[in-house]
């Protein structure tokens, strides 16, 4: 229908390697980028910089959870604690008369050298014991970030970031702002996308199936399990740095929360483990879901004629966020990515259902 | 620093511990038998206090006949959440069950405030606000009570274990498979052991809720909860006791000691440290099973 093709058959391995193997993908992703950079020309401004802008830096955080969680198979619950130190970073960096661009490299650094602490912790242990080693460090890390003056300025501060400027032009335009963000999203999902066909991936998800078993063939785990903690470290601490620079202006430590560390989590795997699509429908999912739910109870209460409260209506909201990633576990464990999969794989050789795709 | 400011706070410390033990109990029921980190356990310790001032103040009955109907209640909710959420997830990988319990936390967590408010209310058990005099030291009454109530439970359970139904609890616990094999239902076993935490939960709920007051920070206690418990060793009930103990009387200390030198709230760094270290020099607890691994 959409494809009109009958099987993927590949004369050559350049063909069988490409990152798009199928005509109609490399079309799509042309059309959906043009479609992105236009995106200020036909889109309302308060659509650009308050769903798509969000969205796109989520995106790109959500991609490098997922390298950690879908690729190694690390555990990670301290996630936002990582994206916070980016987040100060960028913005300490900043006020003391550093140029953005460097800036937020000097987050990613800073964020990637107290990321991979996380990663001694996966040397010694693994699985539910990591998850919960990470979690005491996001708390550990909320703390001193919030009860450390010389970071927060005090426990109720709010620091103002300064404005973004690239290569000495100031970017205040919604537009200027939501291209950072896209940037930054596109050079995340590049890397990403190659990352599975390189060596580096590849060791990646052989710790991923087994630690020990990939250390038998060669595979040093416990220098993959660094490498990666620290690239996605780095991803998270870049993303925290565009976060604020682009999106909020302004850095508190609730921010970075374990909320939100959990709301990472739940993008990953509502989106699907290891799956680079999957993250931009997991975010997208977790980021508007609150406000439609929002607007569609209001509207379920203003057609039936019921009236709810104030905290009702507050928490209506995440309580079936929690119901969303629970149905998702029991009914597609591997998320919108593998739903997405599932679709494109049946119109890929429709009508000829039965050929091996 | 004066030594009898230390030792009454210490004390006081120990007793908030055992009570921090019966959120861990829970985790430690449910652990034993499947293997599951129950990450839900304190949002169940809230929606169990939440049902307790419902029967009490909504439906008018007497408060100890509202306890008893939520203890029924949270049995049957632990059964339902096994049943519909846990066992379709058996043989996943940990990282779905995680995040299961997580859902599950969120879920509860959320709902109760949907259905009840945020507002704290209290839960009038009638202990006296006075303290009791040992000796030179006051002891807060209502630690007092939790901490005796949370020795009773362990007796309790202890005891259930040596019952035929609690053999079999044991039996799973070992090895399922081969318990499995010589007939015995481990989904049942498992749904059982969801329900006991489940009313683990209540009491702890009610025992909490009269101490602090019924809202959103019942949810809260997890974090001490799985500190107590991973420091006890997941699977051991007695580890869970003497964690809680361990825990509170170094919270007790570290709160006089460390609080004028940080600017307070130490308590829950405390918890996040004690919990690092321990999974760092001892992840099977102190008293846990120490598992082998095999690829």
């Amino acid at each position: 229908m959409l494809f009109r093709q009958a099987g993927i058959f590949h004369t050559d391995y350049a063909a069988d390697r490409a990152l798009f193997p199928i005509p109609a993908d490399r079309w799509m992703i042309v059309i959906l980028l043009v479609l992105a950079l236009a995106a200020p020309l036909y889109m309302n401004t308060l659509y650009l910089s308050s769903y798509m802008l969000p969205w796109l830096v989520w995106t790109a955080a959500a991609l490098g959870l997922n390298l950690i969680l879908g690729w190694a198979g690390q555990f990670h619950l301290g996630y936002a604690a990582v994206m916070g130190i980016g987040a100060y970073s960028a913005v300490h960096a900043q006020r003391a008369g550093i140029p953005w661009e460097i800036a937020i490299v000097l987050a990613g650094l800073m964020a990637a050298a107290i990321g991979s602490v996380f990663a001694f912790a996966a040397l010694r242990v693994k699985g539910l014991y990591l998850a919960l080693s990470t979690l005491a460090l996001q708390f550990v890390m909320d703390w001193t970030i919030s009860h450390v003056p010389a970071i927060s300025g005090g426990t109720q501060a709010t620091l103002q970031a300064p404005d973004i400027r690239l290569l000495g032009w100031p970017v205040t335009s919604d537009a200027g702002l939501f291209y950072v963000a896209l940037v930054w999203c596109i050079l995340v999902t590049t890397f990403m996308l190659n990352l599975r066909r390189t060596a580096l991936g590849r060791a990646l998800v052989a710790v991923r199936e087994k630690d020990y078993a990939a250390a038998v063939i060669g595979v040093n785990s416990f220098y993959f399990k660094l490498v990666a903690f620290a690239t996605s470290s780095f991803i998270a601490g870049v993303s925290g740095a565009v976060l604020i620079g682009t999106f909020y202006h302004a850095v508190t430590p609730e921010q970075f929360s374990v909320d939100i560390s959990i709301q990472a989590l739940a993008m990953v795997i509502v989106g699907g483990l290891g799956s680079i699509i999957g993250s931009y429908f997991g975010a997208a999912f977790i980021l508007l879901m609150p406000g439609l739910m929002n607007a569609f109870i209001s509207w379920l209460a203003a057609q039936f004629g019921f009236s709810l409260g104030i905290e009702t209506l507050a928490h209506l909201p995440h309580a079936l966020y929690g119901a969303l990633i629970i149905g998702f576990l029991l009914i597609e464990p591997l998320g919108l990515g593998k739903i997405y999969g599932n679709i494109r794989d049946y119109l890929l050789v429709w009508p000829f259902g039965y050929v091996k795709k | 620093m004066d030594s009898m400011l230390l030792l009454e706070s210490a004390i006081n410390g120990a007793l908030v511990g055992l009570m921090y033990s019966l959120v861990a109990l829970g985790i430690v029921l449910i652990y034993k038998s499947s293997s599951v980190p129950n990450l839900a356990q304190g949002s169940m310790t809230m929606l169990a206090a939440y049902i307790v001032l419902a029967f009490a103040n909504n439906a008018g009955a007497p408060l100890w006949l509202a306890i008893v109907l939520t203890i029924v209640t949270m049995f049957g909710i632990g059964v339902g959440i096994e049943r519909v959420a846990l066992r379709r997830l058996a043989g996943r990988p940990i990282i779905m069950i995680l995040m299961m319990t997580l859902g599950l936390e969120i879920f509860l967590r959320a709902g109760s405030m949907t259905i009840w408010g945020g507002t704290s209310r209290p839960m009038p058990l009638g202990i006296s606000d006075a303290p009791l005099f040992l000796g030179p030291l006051l002891i807060n009454r209502a630690y007092a009570v939790g901490a005796a109530v949370a020795i009773a439970l362990f007796v309790l359970l202890v005891l259930f274990f040596r019952t035929r139904i609690g053999v079999v609890l044991r039996a799973i616990s070992d090895d399922y498979t081969a318990a499995w094999s010589v007939g015995i239902s481990v989904e049942r076993g498992v749904a059982l052991s969801w329900a006991l935490s489940a009313v683990v939960a209540t009491i702890a709920g009610v025992l909490w809720g009269s101490v602090q007051g019924v809202d959103q920070s019942l949810a809260q206690l997890l974090l001490k909860g799985v500190t107590v418990a991973v420091l006890g060793g997941l699977d051991s009930i007695g580890g869970a006791l003497l964690a809680g103990v361990l825990l509170g009387i170094v919270e007790g200390l570290a709160s006089i000691v460390l609080d004028p030198l940080l600017g307070g709230a130490s308590r829950d760094l405390v918890d996040a440290a004690m919990l690092i270290l321990t999974i760092m020099l001892r992840p099977h607890g102190l008293f846990g099973r120490h598992d082998i691994e095999r690829v």
